[in-house]
């Protein structure tokens, strides 16, 4: 079987390895930037770029460019053949002539269907807008929702909101599709027969009726975090009708290892909120702040308005310590890979030597040799800025490691400034894995007579060690509402289809504590029922829906009419003013100098006889699996992996190479995507699963990370046949990491889609840095070798755009590689899913990508995103190749794609030198699907198979704004129009404006001396450019 | 030898060629008649409706205005389509029980719309907006004939992209003053070019033919 990649580690698929057998472990440790050895001529040595993508790039492995410079490896002997070739030429020529043969159609008679009585607000083509929010791992994002005649089709940031200022993450740009998934839960079932909600009601009382003498001691209520004061108020209504049933909680997607270290620092459940506009220095100890977690996308908006260039004294430092490449990680000035077991030497040794303040001493030996300079330098820089620094501890480091970092933050004077403690969003804060034991162990003595779980999915996500599954099935009657009727489902008698958050009314905290009020966009499409209800449903009252209840919750001592005022307003605005969380004053129980006090009940676990270290982190795509049936999440390439429709066993280079694995590009027909690795078995603690390895740059040595959220049972059609269940080996005394993996080679091989792959670089700096000083300096200096030629170099007369003159500048040095903007992109345009398959092919359709690039050495580069949608150039090279004209630029600068007229010769995508037109090789849209048809935006044209597509600056979006500004007799202002990608953005990287209005932030960006084209030298003139990257290096610490 | 072919097979030959091309650019005629044909364009054939609503005695003899009914079409892309309550708005007092408006009465009763059928049907990748062609002097029989004239509604235009090119390519020709827009009795002046051209400088009315303006 060796020699025949997988596809998916369910079915064998048949298929050749491609060319290209660069063995990167080669790549390693050579340090020289050798000139790839192209065919062509080879540039200049003033292009020569240090960046790079792939190893293989790095060290010049001619292979791999031999691999890489056939765009179309499939069609080579068509393409040199002669008689192929003339055979092809007359196709082409048969089929243009057919082509205008299709377009002879009259069209069907239509329907048009009014209302009967039509609501009085809506318009019928114009969108309403709801605030709302999303909940999720108990913390809230304000959410705005572009509603079409009743149906929710886009969602957005709220800009009142302070978690998130209008910004939006994936996956609340991804929350629509699972809105209309078709594999949701859709009736209420017991033991698979469908039943009314009546019964459901008849046997919940009987069992209720039955516990009442017993005080309700054989009742448990399973939730994930609850921050709705509503439900929290409801389930304490209920917990002191049955004074002896218990409330646990496990969500696998919240923050134990916070909660507890918090704990363990000052005696309480606390969340520390921290202010990145006020910090100068920040210290992040595999934190992903920028990436995920409670109040990231705030975070990410504060973080990036401190890193403006302009402001180069303002400018903050970024120190990373990371156990696994993140965005966080690649926006750091320095970086510094490390096992998570040592990090909590490194904190140790740090906090020391702020302890020892005033004496300037060393970290000590307790930290490992090629640290100690970072860590020196780490601490110094900390020091020098009391008051205005920054630690914060990453979710998946132990309660000590927290523990130290406020201790840190304390001794620094940090608190009140940069950080700010306030009492949990979570309404009743516990230790989540012991919750969940003391369940399991319930359950296991017999003492469980009713189990409700409302919401997540404990039989897949439950630690392996605590056999959930074989615990449940010990309860009499045992309730599961969700979304999916998913593993736990299976498991339990009745299962309640659940009311999306977009369908069901309910109230939520942000991570600051602010309220929102949780208010339905739709009707519940399958008649879900929201936690609210089924809980109501345990009360004296069942029959109050939702609405009531959060009403009745909120309209306490408030006269009616002030009330109905405050209740409209709170819903108008999707804020509950004065509802922020107050500073706590809290005092770390422990000082710096007595840091031995502070225990580490992990610290016995990890790195203890042979094997190496495992890692477990959620998957930065689909979280813990509860959004593993979410296409636009599932081919959503993770920031700095790129891997798409699986996880894997991620591993450093030199990891790799010393297990003597290897992997390689390979192609399957189509372009390239597709990287063939190794399976590897991975033994831990007595259970083993398999899955692909794949090299991350940047990770550390001897040490692997998977990630949970694959290998789904029973999670829908998206969801199957994808990764592996890296659950199945994880256990819950080292939830986060542990020691002692063994990882051995099956010598089988598995195909994974990886986007990161996809072209070369040839010597081009597509991205450009440069260290803080150099900006000052000599700001035109990341600039000096534009090769851009002058305006007058072109046979065309030059176009005046003197109305709107649209464009639009990307700046790299924010962008932190959180994929919002690609996921909302896709969300507003209608674009497909179209599977891994042709994922490996190179045929995602994403109009938006993001591309990784690295510069320096190969264990642990500098890493920079560059998002790169359509140039919109003005010298298109995609217009003039066009055979029927479907492509053409407007008067106001865009490059217009024309559906209705393109014909699918794919001639502008070769020239395009971007890459960035799409075509639809297949009919990838789902045309049949009647709950997906719902969110779809009415905006777009919906492609079918055979035209091109791409980036159109969201034109529905400007003709929109035009359309009313010309109505008001004025002109379009600066702001009005927000592209898709620009509205998700939490970093503001994306600008989009009127490059004729000098006063717009476009012109402005554009004006600045670290703006540059991509690929100008080409004379494309695109519209879209991009700010340099400025790293503020400490110069102890030089590049 | 003798001959093979007759001598008239000279006369057939020169004479089939030189017509070969009348006789194709005559085809390319007729395909270019077919369609633009009401055949095919829809144009001038009075559609059935489930209800034989008749704008010519709603519009013309009691004078309604289009905006009654059709409520969105200064505000949308779309100008609306009457809900049924707007038909029982009179016609519960109105020919309250006449059995030609049972339909209606049923509907209002029921729940259940109304299913007309489409007399102005724009291809899916049209994305066509009422609003700013009626904020910009685009008189409603302009495009959509005399309405008040027809006891069954029927497409007037051919609505083909040539037609749209006409007026966007020249709009003074059929420009009117905005208060006059949902007149139907407004007829252009002898001097509409000069009028035209004063509108078009009034109300700042573009020569937009970009393809984006209306696919997208």
């Amino acid at each position: 079987m060796s020699g025949e990649p997988r596809r998916d580690l369910g079915l064998g698929s048949g298929g050749s390895v491609g060319l290209g057998g660069g063995d990167s472990a080669r790549a390693v440790g050579s340090g020289s930037e050798t000139q790839p050895n192209v065919p062509t001529e080879s540039p200049a040595p003033s292009l020569q770029s240090p960046f790079w993508r792939t190893l293989e790039e790095r060290a010049g492995d001619p292979a791999f460019q031999e691999h890489l410079y056939n765009e179309f490896p499939s069609q080579i002997e068509a393409i040199t053949d002669p008689v192929a070739r003339r055979t092809f030429l007359k196709l082409m020529g048969a089929s243009i002539a057919l082509a205008g043969a299709t377009a002879c159609t009259r069209q069907p008679v239509e329907k048009i269907v009014p209302y009967v009585r039509q609501p009085e607000e809506l318009v019928p083509g114009r969108p309403l807008y709801y605030a709302t929010a999303m909940p999720l791992a108990g913390v809230a994002t304000g959410l705005l929702v572009e509603s079409h005649e009743g149906r929710p089709t886009k969602i957005e940031g709220n800009p009142l909101h302070p978690g998130s200022l209008g910004a939006s993450d994936v996956f609340a740009q991804a929350a629509i599709l699972g809105l209309y998934d078709p594999d949701r839960a859709q009736t209420l079932t017991n033991i698979g027969d469908i039943r009314p909600w009546s019964a459901f009601l008849g046997a919940i009382s009987a069992a209720l009726t039955a516990q009442r003498p017993l005080r309700g001691a054989g009742i448990r209520l399973l939730t994930e975090s609850v921050s709705s004061p509503t439900l929290a108020a409801q389930i304490r209504e209920l917990l002191e009708r049955f004074p002896s049933a218990k409330w646990h909680q496990w969500d696998p997607a919240s923050r134990d290892h916070a909660r507890a270290g918090a704990k363990l620092a000052f005696g309480e459940f606390v969340d520390a909120q921290y202010r990145f506009d006020q910090a100068d220095v920040v210290l992040s100890l595999d934190a992903d702040f920028l990436g995920c977690g409670p109040g990231s996308l705030r975070y990410a908006r504060d973080f990036a308005g401190r890193r403006r260039p302009e402001q180069a004294d303002r400018m903050n430092r970024l120190y990373a310590i990371e156990s696994m490449p993140s965005s966080t990680g690649a926006r750091a000035d320095h970086r510094l890979p490390m096992k998570p077991s040592q990090i909590e030497a490194f904190a140790r040794a740090i906090a020391a030597a702020l302890g020892r303040s005033g004496e300037g001493g060393g970290v000590g030996n307790t930290v490992p040799e090629h640290a100690r300079r970072f860590a020196d330098a780490v601490a110094k820089d900390l020091q020098a800025h009391r008051g205005r620094s920054l630690v914060v501890a990453g979710d998946g480091q132990p309660a000590a490691v927290h523990a130290l970092a406020h201790a840190m933050n304390q001794a620094l004077g940090n608190a009140g400034t940069t950080v700010v403690y306030t009492q949990t969003a979570e309404a009743e804060p516990v230790n989540q894995l012991d919750s969940l034991r003391d369940l399991v162990a319930d359950m296991n003595a017999g003492r469980v007579d009713l189990l409700i779980i409302l919401g997540g999915n404990p039989v897949y996500t439950a630690p392996a060690d605590l056999n959930f599954a074989e615990a449940l099935a010990r309860p009499q009657l045992r309730v599961h509402l969700s979304l999916y009727a998913d593993e736990t489902s299976a498991l339990c008698q009745w299962q309640i289809p659940e009311a999306h958050f977009l369908e069901a009314w309910s109230d939520a905290r942000a991570h600051d504590g602010t309220v929102s009020i949780v208010q339905p966009l739709i009707a519940p499409l399958y008649g879900g029922r929201s936690a609210h209800e089924v809980v109501a449903a345990m009360s004296d009252r069942p029959e109050q829906s939702g609405y009531e209840i959060v009403r009745a919750h909120w309209n306490q001592g408030a006269t009616a009419a002030s009330f109905e005022t405050s209740w409209r307003r709170w819903l108008h605005d999707g804020v509950v003013p004065n509802t922020a969380f107050a500073p706590k004053s809290v005092r770390a129980q422990s000082d710096i100098p007595n840091q031995p006090a502070i225990p580490n009940p992990q610290s016995a676990t990890s790195s203890t006889g042979g094997g190496i270290e495992i890692s477990f982190r959620n998957d930065p795509s689909i979280l813990d699996g509860r959004f593993a049936n979410n296409g636009w999440l599932q081919e959503l390439p993770k920031p700095i992996t790129r891997l798409t429709w699986d996880n894997a066993v991620l591993a450093s280079p030199a990891t790799a190479a010393k297990l003597s694995a290897s992997e390689a590009p390979s192609f399957q027909g189509g372009e390239h995507g597709q990287v063939t690795t190794d399976l590897v078995e991975l033994k831990y603690r007595g259970r083993t699963i398999r899955g692909a390895l794949l090299q991350v740059v940047g990770h550390p040595d001897d040490c692997i990370t998977v990630h949970s959220g694959y290998g789904r049972a029973r999670g829908g059609r998206v969801a199957a046949g994808a990764g592996f269940n890296a659950n199945a080996i994880r256990t819950a005394d080292a939830w986060s990491f542990g020691g002692g993996c063994e990882v051995a080679k099956t010598g089988g091989k598995f195909s994974l889609a990886v986007t990161q792959y996809h072209h070369l670089m040839e010597g081009r700096d597509m991205v450009r840095a440069a260290t803080r000083d150099e900006y000052v300096r000599d700001p035109k200096a990341v600039n000096e070798h534009d090769e851009t030629p002058p305006r007058t170099i072109t046979l065309y007369p030059d176009f005046k755009y003197d109305g709107y003159k649209w464009g639009m500048a990307i700046d790299v040095n924010a962008c932190i590689g959180c994929n919002a903007c690609v996921v909302g992109c896709q969300a507003e345009n209608n674009i497909p899913v179209v599977g891994k398959d042709q994922v490996l092919r190179g045929r995602e359709m994403h109009w938006l990508r993001v591309d990784t690039y690295y510069r320096g050495a190969a264990a642990n580069p500098e890493t920079y995103f560059q998002p790169v949608p359509c140039m919109q150039c003005e010298n298109a090279p995609c217009e003039v190749v066009c055979p029927v004209g479907a492509t053409v630029h407007s008067d106001e600068g865009l490059n217009d794609m024309v559906y209705n007229r393109c014909v699918g010769t794919r001639y502008c995508s070769d020239n395009c030198p971007y890459k960035v037109r799409r075509f639809n090789f297949l009919l990838y849209q789902d045309w049949n699907t009647p709950s997906l048809k719902l969110g779809r935006n009415p905006d777009v044209t919906v492609r079918s198979r055979g035209v091109m597509e791409k980036c159109t600056y969201c034109v529905q979006r400007i003709n929109k704004a035009k359309i009313e500004s010309e109505k008001d007799d004025r002109q379009v202002r600066d702001g009005e129009i927000k592209t898709a990608c620009e509205q998700a953005c939490p970093a503001d990287a994306i600008v989009f404006g009127n490059l004729n209005d000098p006063g717009s932030r476009v012109a402005k960006l554009k004006a600045e001396e670290r703006n540059y084209s991509l690929l100008g030298e080409l004379n494309t003139r695109p519209r879209t450019t991009y700010l340099a990257a400025v790293r503020n290096v400490n110069p102890e610490l030089g590049e | 030898m003798s001959q093979i072919f007759h001598r008239s097979a000279n006369t057939i030959a020169r004479v089939s060629i030189f017509g070969a091309v009348f006789f194709i650019a005559g085809l390319l005629g007729l395909f270019a008649e077919v369609n633009r044909s009401p055949w095919m364009t829809g144009a001038q054939v009075a559609r059935d409706q489930p209800i034989q609503f008749s704008h010519e005695r709603h519009v013309g003899g009691n004078g309604i205005d289009c905006r009654y009914c059709h409520t969105s079409v200064e505000e949308s892309s779309f100008a609306g389509i009457p809900p049924t309550r707007t038909c029982m708005n009179c016609h519960s007092q109105i020919f309250a029980n006449s059995p030609f408006l049972e339909p209606v009465r049923e509907s209002f009763r029921s729940g259940r719309s109304i299913q007309w059928n489409r007399v102005h049907d724009l291809p899916d990748f049209v994305y066509f907006d009422h609003s700013i062609h009626v904020n910009k002097g685009v008189g409603c029989t302009t495009c959509h004939g005399q309405v008040d004239r027809m006891p069954l509604m029927w497409q007037e235009k051919s609505l083909q992209m040539e037609w749209c090119l006409d007026c966007h390519r020249a709009p003074e020709r059929y420009v009117r003053p905005r208060d006059a827009v949902f007149r139907v009795d407004y007829v252009a002046p002898p001097n509409q070019a000069e009028v035209g051209a004063r509108l078009i400088e009034e109300y700042q009315i573009q020569k937009l033919t970009s393809c984006s303006v209306c696919h997208r």
